[in-house]
C-alpha cells in the first residue's frame, strides 16, 4: 500500500559543501593549510526542500551504508531527513475521551466502555481509558485497547457511567453507545512509548511463564525480545538534540507531538522514553492494534515514527547506527524479583538471528515487537515527506538527558520467607525405615519430612501421605523408594507472597527452605502462612 | 508427511498405531499423542510414498484422518509479523523472511503453542 520513494529519496548526485557549509579560510601567513569543512543546514532549509519536493528521504535501515560510502560529510550533503519506526506493544498507552453533556448533566465517577473500566476522576464528562485495563466480562481477552481499537474502526461502544450527585450535576447513572466521531475530543496520550531499547527476556525456571514478554519455555526453552534496533528513534538521536518537547511525529498514521520525556526515562543507562500525543480521530487501524499477552492481559501495539533532520555530521554520524551498535540484557524471568539476573548482553544484530548461545546451548530468540511493521511506520513517514504533507518542527525544549527509575519505596515491610519459616525442623536419610519415619511424623509436627545426603543437601522429600500410600500397598521398604525427588523450595530471603504463589501453583502445603548450597535451613507449610497472615490482620 | 488421527470413543482401546505398522510395513513417527479414557488425539510423521496408504488402513479401522498439509490457520489481516510464534514453537514451523512471518507446510504437529502466544489472536487450529 505504500508507494516506493520518488526520485527525491535518492541521494542527489551533487559536489561541493553544501548549504550552509562553514569554510574557515586559509589563515593569512599561515604556512600549513587550515582548511575545515563542517557542513550543517538548518530546519528551515529542510522544510524548504519538502515544499519544493526536492528532499531526500532515507530510512534509519538505508542511512549506516550511505553513511559508510559517504562519510559524514558527504551524508549532510546528500541526504535532508533519516525518517525511524517502532511497532510495539506499548502497555504505557491510552486515550482522553470527552463525551460532551448529558441531559440533565452527569459528573461522572465510575464510567465503563464495553465494561472495560476507564478513568472517571477528571471532571465530570472527560475520561481516560488506560490499553492495559482488561473487561469486566471477558477479562484479558478484551481490554482498554480493544476499546480503541473498537473506535479507530468506526465501531460503536456501550458507555454506562456513574454519577456523583450535585446540585449541578444531578444525575445518578447513564447509558448511551458512541463512536468515536460522537466524542468531542479523543486523544492519545502515551506516558511512556518508544523505549530506547528493552531487556530481552528467558526463563531458567520449570514452568512456562506467560509474561508481558511473552510466553517464556522453561529451562532457558527461549528468548523474548522487544525492539525495533537500527529503526528505533531515540537510537538515532541518543543524545535527544532534536528530539525534544514539540517535536512532530508520526503516531499510529497520524501527525502527533513528543510532549515530554516518558514515564522511567532513564537516559543515563540508555533507556530513553518518551511522552506522546495525538488526535485518535485522525489514527489509522493499520498502526495501532489491540493485542492480549496470555495470562498477563491486553496490551497496545503503537506505530511511532519519528523524522530525524541531517542537520550536522554529528546527527549523521548517530544516524549511521546498526542492529550491532545496539545492546541490551537478557534477563531471566525465572526468578520473580525487581532486580532479575543478567544472563548474558547481547546485541539486537545477534538477537535477530534467531539464536543466542546460552551456556554451550543454542537458544532460539523471536521478538514481539514487529520489525516489518517498524519498516512500515519508516516508510509511511518517509512518504509523507516526500508528498510535501509532513514538515519537520524544531524542539521548543529538549528532553532532560538524566531521568530517574528508581526502585519503588515501600513503607510497609513485606515478610519474608526467613521471617516465618520454623526452624526446627527433623531431616530424615535415605536409609531410613518407613516405621522411623512413620514414628517420627506421628510424635513430631510435622506431616512433611525433608530426605538429606550424608553430606546434609536435600534430596527430596517424603510426606505422611506417602508412608500411608506403602503401607496399604503393602510396600514396606525404603524412604529412597517413595520419596519425592523433584522438591519445590523456597529460599529464605524469598517474599512470602511468591511462596504462597509456589504452594498454590502446585498444589501443595509446604517447601523445605535451603540455603545457596542446598542444606535445609527450615520449613514452611500453608499453615505457618495462615497463622502470620490472620496475626496481622488482627494486628 | 503428517497425519492427524482422531480415534472416537468405541475404539481408543485398541492397538490402532502398532496394527497399522504391521499392515503397512510403514515407519510411523509419533510426534503428539493426547489419549484418555474416551478419545485419543494423534499426530503422526511418514513417508510420503506410504502416506496414503497408511492414511488408508485407519480409515479402515474407523480412525477419522487428516493430512496436514497447510499448518495453523493464519489471518492475514491481523497478523503483525511480530514472530512471537517463532521461539515457542516446538517443531520450528515459523521463520523470518526479510522480516515477515513465514510458515512451512509440513513441519506443524497441531500442538497448540502458537494459538496462546499470538498477541493478534490471528492464529487458529485446523480443526478447531
Amino acid at each position: 500500500m505504500y508507494t516506493q520513494p520518488g526520485n527525491g529519496s535518492t541521494p542527489k548526485g551533487s559536489g561541493g559543501p553544501g548549504i550552509g557549509t562553514v569554510v574557515i579560510p586559509q589563515l593569512f601567513n599561515t604556512p600549513c593549510l587550515y582548511i575545515v569543512f563542517v557542513e550543517e543546514k538548518s530546519l528551515s532549509e529542510i522544510n524548504e526542500r519538502i515544499r519544493e519536493g526536492n528532499v531526500c528521504v532515507v530510512t534509519a535501515e538505508e542511512m549506516p551504508d550511505l553513511v559508510d560510502e559517504l562519510g559524514t560529510d558527504g551524508a549532510v550533503r546528500e541526504v535532508d531527513v533519516v525518517t525511524t519506526g517502532t511497532f510495539g506493544a506499548m502497555c504505557s498507552s491510552g486515550v482522553f475521551l470527552n463525551l460532551g453533556h448529558s441531559d440533565p448533566p452527569i459528573k461522572i465517577s465510575r464510567a465503563w466502555l464495553n465494561r472495560v473500566e476507564a478513568y472517571g476522576g477528571v471532571a465530570a464528562v472527560d475520561l481516560f481509558l488506560g490499553a492495559t485495563q482488561p473487561s469486566e466480562d471477558q477479562g484479558d481477552e478484551y481490554g482498554g485497547a480493544h476499546v480503541i481499537e473498537d473506535l479507530v474502526t468506526g465501531r460503536e461502544v456501550e458507555i454506562k457511567a456513574q454519577g456523583s450527585i450535585t446540585d449541578c450535576y444531578p444525575r445518578l447513572d447513564l447509558e448511551t453507545g458512541m463512536r468515536l466521531d460522537d466524542f468531542n475530543q479523543a486523544t492519545m496520550v502515551n506516558p511512556r512509548n518508544a523505549y530506547q531499547r528493552y531487556d530481552a527476556a528467558i526463563n531458567s525456571s520449570e514452568r512456562t511463564l506467560h509474561t508481558y514478554m511473552g510466553t517464556l519455555l522453561p529451562r532457558h526453552g527461549n528468548i523474548s525480545f522487544s525492539g525495533a534496533g537500527v529503526l528505533n528513534p531515540i537510537s538515532n538521536d541518543p543524545n535527544l538534540e532534536y528530539l525534544g518537547i514539540g517535536t512532530r511525529i508520526f503516531l499510529c498514521g497520524t501527525q502527533g507531538y513528543i510532549i515530554g520525556t516518558g514515564t522511567q526515562h532513564n537516559p543515563q543507562d540508555n533507556f530513553s522514553t518518551l511522552m506522546v500525543k495525538g488526535d485518535l480521530k485522525e489514527m489509522s487501524n493499520d498502526y495501532l492494534r489491540a493485542a492480549t499477552f496470555q495470562d498477563y492481559g491486553p496490551s497496545l501495539y503503537v506505530g511511532l515514527g519519528v523524522p530525524i533532520p541531517v542537520l550536522n555530521e554529528r546527527i549523521a554520524g548517530n544516524t549511521a547506527v546498526r542492529d550491532r551498535d545496539i545492546s541490551t540484557d537478557i534477563l531471566d524471568y525465572g526468578v520473580p524479583r525487581r532486580s532479575r539476573p543478567v544472563v548474558k548482553t547481547v546485541s539486537y544484530e545477534d538477537l535477530y538471528t534467531g539464536f543466542v548461545d546460552i551456556e554451550g546451548k543454542e537458544v532460539k530468540t523471536s521478538p514481539l515487537s514487529s520489525r516489518y511493521m517498524a519498516r512500515q511506520v519508516a516508510d509511511a513517514l518517509r512518504d509523507l515527506i516526500l508528498k510535501g504533507k509532513f514538515f519537520l518542527s524544531a524542539p521548543v525544549e529538549q528532553l532532560s538527558l538524566t531521568g530517574k527509575n528508581d526502585p519503588m519505596r515501600q513503607t510497609r515491610e513485606f515478610p519474608l520467607v526467613g521471617d516465618v519459616m520454623s526452624r526446627d525442623v527433623v531431616t530424615v536419610h535415605e536409609d531410613i525405615s518407613i516405621s522411623e519415619v512413620a514414628r517420627i511424623i506421628v510424635g513430631g509436627t510435622y506431616d512433611h519430612l525433608p530426605v538429606v545426603s550424608e553430606s546434609e543437601k536435600l534430596m527430596g522429600i517424603v510426606t505422611a501421605w506417602d508412608i500411608s500410600k506403602a503401607v496399604a500397598n503393602g510396600k514396606i521398604s525404603q524412604i529412597s523408594e517413595i520419596m519425592t525427588r523433584r522438591v519445590f523450595v523456597a529460599s529464605p530471603d524469598e517474599p512470602l507472597e511468591l511462596a504462597a504463589r509456589k504452594l498454590d501453583h502446585h498444589k501443595i502445603s509446604a517447601l523445605p527452605v535451603v540455603d545457596k548450597d542446598n542444606h535445609v535451613m527450615g520449613m514452611i507449610t500453608s499453615d505457618d502462612m495462615s497463622r502470620f497472615f490472620s496475626r496481622r490482620r488482627s494486628g | 508427511m503428517k497425519l492427524m488421527l482422531h480415534v472416537e470413543p468405541g475404539i481408543v482401546r485398541q492397538p490402532l498405531v502398532s496394527s497399522v505398522i504391521l499392515e503397512t510395513g510403514a515407519l510411523v513417527n509419533i510426534e503428539r499423542a493426547k489419549v484418555d479414557a474416551v478419545s485419543g488425539e494423534i499426530v503422526i510423521d511418514v513417508s510420503s510414498d506410504k502416506c496414503m496408504e497408511v492414511k488408508k488402513a485407519f480409515e479402515q479401522r474407523g480412525v477419522k484422518v487428516v493430512l496436514l498439509e497447510v499448518p495453523v490457520i493464519r489471518d492475514d489481516m491481523e497478523c503483525i509479523h511480530c514472530g512471537a510464534c517463532i521461539s515457542i514453537c516446538p517443531t520450528g514451523t515459523f521463520r523470518f523472511e526479510d522480516f515477515k512471518v513465514i510458515e512451512d507446510a509440513g513441519k506443524c504437529v497441531q500442538c497448540g503453542a502458537c494459538i496462546e502466544a499470538c498477541p493478534q489472536r490471528a492464529l487458529r487450529l485446523i480443526l478447531k
